[in-house]
């Protein structure tokens, strides 16, 4: 068994894009779920949402707002999956309710240890 | 009463209280030496109540014998000299051996009984040997009797107790009390040692009901202990007592007279004890002041959820989110099993057995009896597959039985 992460990529930034609280609630709803019938399996490591807001920084000391001001597909989260392959991690990430929403994708990784 | 009835039920009550005290005295490592003074002290009270009829106050009585035969004991003093001077020595109280009192008060019982417990449910020492050691000496079971809670016969249990006696020596384990920077790890492995008295009373594969509901309630009388004493009076021993007096409410509804099991769904209502659910819900309120959410919390939810019988929305919706937090608390496969039952409660049949079979738990016997349940009325003929397959590997008659009725059911059904 390998740990996974799983990179959870939505559009942050596109005002008519934004569920209302009570479609977030239904989100959030399905998206535990989700996380619970990974727990079940005991396969489930680690992970967390991230804040909509940010800091980037790049070389020469230039920071700027947001990581997303240019891109549609802003990291929103991850979570970290013990899967005995590649395959199985992707087949595992395939429920993540973010997928059902037009544009949004989901990313899977080895986590090989090594920096 | 004439003596051969009152000897039993003081030997039941009395003799884990006089062990404790004798313990305190001669030190954990001495276990044997109090045992056989306390033996020896029922052995006189059955002889001598046998032909002058019962003393007015047969504990006193006891305590008093008991007490008599340790001082002796320690003024023979071979054992005294080499071994316990130096211990003794420690406490203030003792000097000579004259002036040695073993005093039985309340207070000196309980001191000595909660010291034991803590004693008893010590790491070092394996969890077999921990209930066996509290039914003998926390509990005063006999040795038949633990024998019969885990069928097996009575040299296993003595070897077993004889055993754990040496890890107490290896391990030096003693009789104080931890500290209150220990105490919060210590205690939570008393915890353990009583949540396991209860469940091999609660799911024990002896059919002797009333011993499995003494089990039960031996449990319970020792978390009381814990609750009665203020630095062990935490909200993880209220939350575990909340959940021992919800399940026990349904000890009479859940065995039939043959000793078989009554399903939930099948038990008789009536049988449940109330005074036990309010009991419970009592604790369970007591326990909610604490910062930490335990195991023994949700566990308690879900039993009070449990002792509620109407099938609603909330109560399976309140059920699957206790179970998903028992989850990340710590995985074990029995909660991602109950879960998937709840799942199927408040989602239904389908979606659960796409979330069951992913747990992959080939080889456990409730994992397919559960899949047998979700199958049938969705697909009978895996129904009756996953239920064989429960029964193959069935542990207990009582299982056996149970899936059995099952199977047969599911047969004339088609």
């Amino acid at each position: 068994m390998d740990e996974y992460i799983v990179l959870m990529r939505l559009d942050l930034i596109t005002k008519e894009k934004q569920p209302t609280p009570d479609q977030l609630k239904v989100y959030m709803e399905h998206y535990q779920e989700w996380v619970n019938g990974i727990i079940a399996q005991d396969k489930f490591v680690g992970g967390t949402g991230l804040d909509a807001k940010g800091k980037v920084i790049k070389p020469g000391g230039v920071i700027t707002d947001g990581p997303f001001a240019e891109i549609k597909e802003s990291l929103a989260g991850f979570v970290i999956i013990r899967a005995g392959s590649l395959d199985e991690a992707v087949e595992m990430a395939k429920g993540n309710p973010i997928l059902n929403g037009e544009g949004n994708s989901v990313e899977v990784r080895r986590i090989n240890g090594q920096h | 009463m004439d003596s051969t009835e009152i000897i039993p039920q003081l030997f039941r009550t009395e003799y884990r209280k006089i062990v404790a005290v004798l313990c305190k005295h001669f030190g954990f490592d001495q276990m044997e030496i109090a045992e056989d003074i306390t033996s020896d002290a029922f052995l006189t009270a059955a002889e001598t109540w046998g032909q002058k009829g019962i003393p007015p106050n047969p504990t006193a009585w006891l305590y008093t014998v008991a007490a008599n035969r340790a001082k002796n004991y320690l003024k023979r003093g071979r054992v005294f000299n080499t071994k316990l001077a130096p211990q003794l020595r420690r406490s203030a109280s003792a000097g000579e051996p004259e002036d040695i009192e073993v005093e039985f008060s309340p207070q000196n019982i309980n001191d000595s009984q909660l010291r034991m417990m803590f004693a008893i449910s010590h790491p070092a020492i394996p969890p077999e040997a921990q209930i066996g050691l509290s039914l003998r000496i926390l509990c005063g079971f006999g040795i038949d009797e633990i024998a019969e809670a885990f069928l097996t016969n009575k040299e296993v249990i003595n070897k077993r107790l004889f055993r754990a006696k040496e890890k107490i020596r290896e391990a030096g384990v003693s009789l104080d009390l931890p500290g209150p920077t220990e105490i919060d790890a210590r205690l939570s492995s008393v915890l353990t040692t009583i949540y396991l008295l209860f469940n091999e009373g609660y799911y024990s594969a002896s059919d002797n009901r009333s011993l499995r509901k003494e089990l039960c309630f031996e449990a319970i009388r020792l978390c009381q202990m814990l609750i009665e004493n203020e630095p062990t009076n935490t909200s993880e021993a209220n939350a575990l007592l909340a959940l021992m007096c919800f399940h026990a409410s349904r000890l009479d509804a859940r065995l039939d007279a043959n000793g078989a099991i009554v399903l939930y769904e099948e038990q008789d209502v009536s049988l449940w004890n109330s005074d036990l659910v309010s009991k419970g819900g009592y604790f369970l309120n007591r326990a909610a002041s604490g910062a930490r959410l335990s195991k023994y919390h949700l566990e308690a939810g879900i039993a009070f959820w449990n002792t509620q019988k109407e099938d609603t929305k909330e109560k399976w919706g309140q059920i699957l989110q206790f179970y998903n937090l028992l989850l990340q608390l710590e995985y074990s496969p029995m909660a991602a099993l109950n879960r998937t039952y709840a799942y199927s409660k408040v989602h239904g049949k389908e979606g659960a057995i796409r979330e069951a079979l992913l747990l992959g738990l080939s080889n456990n016997r409730f994992y397919y009896a559960l899949l047998g349940d979700l199958y049938t009325g969705v697909d009978d003929e895996r129904a009756l597959l996953n239920l064989s397959e429960a029964l193959a590997l069935a542990r207990t008659p009582a299982e056996r039985a149970t899936l059995q009725k099952r199977i047969d059911g599911l047969v004339k059904k088609e």
